[in-house]
């Protein structure tokens, strides 16, 4: 039993209980880390997500309200006033995830509608909580100026002061506070 | 155009890089924190180490300008502030903008309802900014480099940061071993 411990740690692929197969955890990590360094070395920028959502929101609200846009001291940043918050490298970047990670759902045999969610509670359950969760984080982002791939991820491939306190704040309160929601988890 | 162009393919590889390694799985990403998967911390840690050494060394070659990169502005109560609530949502949902995205991507339900929590959080954000606004733009200190705040170089503060993620990974290993196994 102990050395077919050691083989599955060495294989370049690891079989999830889902039957499916991931990459080796190590290989994933060089290979985004060689793409987070294509996207500073070609675009002078790193990865993010976070940003390409606050665009689309201040795009569509401009379409709704552009007086309001206009008003409003957050959306004006980005949106009203011939600026263009969808025509921007995140949005086409994101768009670029969407299509890789289908890609890897096909190679990996990963497509299908599903919940997942831990067998001791409903999906209901979980549905309203990634929701909650969503908001919350959504909300974060806005405050901290980006999330785990454009703050933290990326701000620490360039050493940013910010991304790493970012980093901290995020994963240290998320250790706490999935300890007060084991109950959805294990 | 180009620029756009590469952004597409440069999303490409980050949405297969992560989904190939498990990211579209809620419950794979918290196994951090309960000590049953740490592929959290090997992706995001190798890959934060892959980048940084990457950039110093074009950097030393001539070949990449840090004062033409973007760097991440440090305000210091927005990064802590919105970290935590980010952190809080986090283990709410199990997923941040980016993994939920991929979860999305390939069909999970969870992934796309965190997705559109994530719309109607910024949403409310932006629409009570007045409220934010101090906080927001307090503890400006400019794109501040983390090694200048220990006052070491670059080269120093990465190799340490090696260093610790190689310990993280063999401390994560060991704990892996010891923990109760969780069928997921």
């Amino acid at each position: 039993m102990e050395l077919g411990t050691q083989k599955n740690t060495t294989d370049m692929k690891k079989i999830k209980s889902d039957g499916t197969t991931y990459l080796n955890p190590y290989l994933g990590g060089v290979i985004l880390g060689t793409v987070l360094l294509l996207a500073f070395y070609i675009s002078g920028r790193g990865l993010g997500a976070s940003g390409a959502v606050k665009n689309t929101v201040a795009a569509t609200v401009n379409t709704i309200a552009p007086e309001h846009v206009e008003h409003n001291a957050y959306y004006c940043q980005f949106a009203g006033n011939g600026k263009e918050p969808m025509s921007n490298w995140l949005v086409y970047e994101v768009l670029g995830v969407l299509a890789g990670a289908f890609i890897s759902g096909i190679v990996f045999n990963r497509l299908k509608f599903k919940v997942e969610h831990s067998p001791k509670i409903t999906s209901r359950r979980r549905l309203l909580f990634a929701l909650g969760g969503g908001l919350l984080f959504g909300f974060g982002t806005q405050l901290a100026r980006g999330c785990t791939s454009g703050a933290a991820l990326s701000g620490m491939a360039v050493l940013s002061l910010g991304g790493y306190i970012t980093m901290i704040a995020i994963f240290g309160t998320a250790f706490i506070a999935a300890w007060i929601f084991r109950k959805n988890w294990i | 155009m180009w620029d756009n162009i590469f952004a597409v393919l440069i999303g490409m590889g980050f949405g297969f890089a992560l989904e190939a390694s498990g990211f579209s799985s809620s419950r794979k990403i918290i196994g951090t924190f309960f000590g049953y998967d740490f592929v959290v911390v090997k992706v995001f840690f190798t890959a934060a180490i892959v980048a940084s050494m990457g950039l110093l060394y074009l950097s030393y070659f001539g070949l990449v300008d840090y004062s033409q990169l973007y760097i991440q502005p440090t305000f210091l109560t927005g990064a802590i502030v919105g970290g935590v609530i980010m952190g809080i949502g986090f283990s709410m949902g199990g997923f941040c903008p980016g993994t939920s995205l991929c979860a999305a991507a390939v069909g999970k339900l969870d992934g796309i309802v965190f997705l559109g929590g994530m719309f109607i959080g910024v949403f409310l954000f932006s629409e009570s900014f007045p409220l934010w606004e101090k906080m927001y733009d307090s503890g400006s200190q400019g794109s501040k480099m983390i090694n200048d705040a220990f006052g070491i170089s670059p080269e120093l503060f990465t190799f340490i940061l090696v260093l610790a993620a190689v310990s993280m990974f063999y401390g994560a290993s060991w704990v892996q071993k010891k923990v109760k196994k969780v069928e997921y």
